[in-house]
């Protein structure tokens, strides 16, 4: 048993006890409808929360998605309704766009020797006031690819919906996956999170490491933008306020080390899960205050980094039997 | 964490699913934008005891003024397989696709007090209030009250640009169009609070020779109202004889200044709008009566003569 992926573990534990729990008190949070609108309302936060896992496996952290989606949103809007714009035109500028902010945040950290936390949050206000210039109200979508993308899905057996963003979603993971696990690029982003001297005595390109990260977490905020657009059918300059805190603890509860250096994709994919079924069952039940989930989630995240904290201090504790016995 | 909270929920659960397996106990799904005024609360409260007293099991989500909750929420009453929906939809518009989803699991669906722009065979009907005729019913009032008599009125608008301080604008002046008597001399905006009626009253009292040419205030909402009659007493005048004061929204302070004598009237912006939902769904699931696209609730006028003291006693506890 590795202790890094002892939380991975836990998580996925976790995970289905949870479910084991809804289950026996609601079976119908085994259809395959609350799976498919598992995959579904989560399916914008779970795409960010990808970018979010390589950000804080690296040591940083990405304050800006949450207002990225946001602009993303108004952004579409406002040129589907202005401009005779094909809707796949506009998200291939959306997308260049929100790459070269994340990769213009990357290069502010690196070469101006800037804490990622106030670059980002600069980043926050600067996306979400371009927002609000774009217009305050809501505007709706209402261009015909947008129904034709909507009516996209795959009707599972039991009538619930595999929709177009959600496989968007699971196709994102999977290539997140393959990218931290399979790839230069990937064992760059995990020495980065070792610590940053170590990494360029390896012979890891710091700079170009570091705005690759940010322009992938920018790229993929773009694409969550578009994502919860097509979810719901209009931009807003008021939505999606605090998703950057939903991912980073998506992120944490799927098992990544907060200060860098250690976790898996495939973690956050479970964090993400856990939290849509927490709000999934405080509906069903009906009674409780919908607050309970915030609450629960402050609990788990609690938890896990307790759990961090206690696995590092038992493997120093190992380390130092070690060097003693020799 | 979850398991331990849940084993609680289980039990409250199982012990009222044995309360309502009595009565033909029916679902309802209710998606609520939040507790963001004293009015939404009141909302839900009465919701809530509605439900209570059809022997209707509500469910209940609380949308923290996120609109990716309220659809997370339908879509998980979808999948409940509830009897029916209630939303009070945060914003106007990206309904389209969970309302068609609601639409194919044959699941109605009841707007309250907000309007989505989809097409409106996505929905059952809607319960609101016509702004526009809460300003005339507060207009009409006046009309009565002076019966001829010159008078001069100021008027505290709500904030600038919104739908209700528009339309409750639009319907007073509908009102007393042909009245040659009543005349706005001033109008300005008071922001639909407290501190601001009571600031801008101050002027309106320097500017009009100390009160004296002012005959009545038509103020958007009770919470100027309350803030203007502070700014009346402290300019020495008596606010309801001096000045008369009518209102919309009906809360429950205003009540209290009417029982004092210090407000004459006020126009009730209802929140029991599941009260009318709730039967619109019976007659339909009974004979598939359908309701028609907008069910307009009652714009009740109170005046001092109503008892202001038993309806403000009766109104306290809502949560407003």
């Amino acid at each position: 048993m590795n202790a890094r992926s002892l939380p991975l573990l836990a998580t996925v534990i976790i995970f289905l006890l949870a479910y084991a729990v809804c289950y026996s008190q609601y079976p119908a949070m085994l259809s395959t409808r609350v799976i498919g609108n598992l995959l579904t309302d989560n399916a914008f936060l779970g795409i960010v929360a990808v970018g979010m896992t390589f950000v804080i496996i690296s040591g940083g952290i990405d304050l800006s998605v949450g207002s990225v989606i946001a602009f993303s949103g108004v952004f579409i809007a406002v040129l589907l309704r202005d401009t005779g714009l094909h809707p796949v035109a506009v998200f291939a500028m959306l997308l260049v766009i929100t790459t070269l902010f994340g990769a213009a945040m990357g290069a502010t950290i690196h070469y101006l020797e800037m804490p990622p936390f106030i670059v980002t949050l600069a980043g926050m206000f600067l996306a979400r006031g371009m927002a609000y210039v774009l217009t305050i109200d809501s505007v709706p979508i209402t261009h015909e690819f947008y129904g034709r993308l909507q009516d996209f899905y795959y009707l599972m057996p039991g009538r619930g919906r595999l929709t177009l963003i959600g496989g968007i979603m699971l196709l994102v993971f999977l290539t997140g996956m393959i990218l931290a696990h399979r790839t230069r690029f990937g064992m760059n982003v995990y020495a980065l999170g070792g610590g940053v001297q170590t990494a360029r005595l390896m012979g890891v390109p710091v700079a170009r490491t570091t705005i690759q990260i940010y322009a992938l977490s920018g790229f993929l905020a773009g694409l969550s933008g578009i994502v919860f657009s097509i979810y719901t059918s209009a931009g807003y300059s008021l939505s999606t306020v605090g998703v950057e805190l939903d991912a980073i603890a998506a992120v944490v509860i799927g098992g990544t080390l907060l200060t860098g250096g250690s976790g898996f994709v495939a973690g956050t994919l479970i964090g993400v899960m856990i939290m849509g079924l927490i709000q999934t069952y405080i509906i069903f039940d009906g009674t409780l205050s919908s607050w309970w989930t915030k609450i629960v989630i402050g609990f788990l995240l609690f938890a896990f980094i307790v759990l961090q904290k206690g696995l590092v201090w038992i493997a120093d504790r190992n380390a130092g039997a070690l060097k003693s016995a020799r | 964490m979850l398991s331990r909270k849940a084993w609680i929920g289980a039990g409250v659960l199982a012990s009222m699913a044995f309360m309502a397996s009595g009565a033909v106990a029916q679902t309802i799904g209710f998606s609520q934008i939040g507790s963001e005024s004293g009015w939404r609360a009141a909302e839900t409260t009465l919701t809530r005891q509605q439900a209570q007293e059809r022997g209707i099991d509500l469910k209940f989500a609380d949308a923290q003024q996120k609109q990716e909750n309220q659809i997370k929420a339908l879509r998980s009453f979808i999948a409940q397989g509830v009897d029916a929906i209630l939303i009070a939809p945060v914003v106007a518009t990206g309904w389209d696709a969970v309302l068609k989803e609601a639409k194919e699991a044959e699941i109605p669906v009841v707007l309250l007090d907000r309007m989505v722009d989809s097409s409106d065979d996505l929905y059952l009907t809607a319960v609101g209030s016509d702004l526009v005729h809460e300003g005339k019913v507060a207009g009409e009032w006046l009309v009565s009250e002076t019966n001829g008599k010159e008078c001069n009125i100021v008027e505290l608008q709500g904030t600038t640009g919104s739908s209700p301080a528009i339309d409750r604008k639009k319907g007073f002046e509908e009102a007393i169009a042909d009245k040659s008597n009543l005349k706005i001399v001033r109008s300005q905006t008071g922001d639909f609070t407290r501190a601001k009626g009571k600031e801008v009253m101050e002027s309106f009292l320097k500017a009009e020779n100390g009160g004296r040419n002012i005959c009545a205030l038509y103020a958007h909402n009770d919470d100027m109202a309350v803030g203007a009659i502070q700014a009346i007493k402290e300019a020495g005048l008596k606010p309801g004889e001096d000045i008369l004061i009518v209102s919309i929204d009906a809360v429950p302070d205003i009540f209290l200044a009417m029982a004092a004598g210090e407000a004459n009237a006020t126009v009730e912006l209802t929140p029991n709008m599941a009260g009318p939902a709730f039967d619109a769904l019976a007659a339909f699931m009974k004979d598939g009566t359908t309701p028609p696209k907008f069910i307009q609730t009652e714009s009740k006028l109170y005046t001092q003569a109503d008892d202001p003291k038993a309806v403000y006693e009766a109104k306290k506890d809502l949560g407003y």
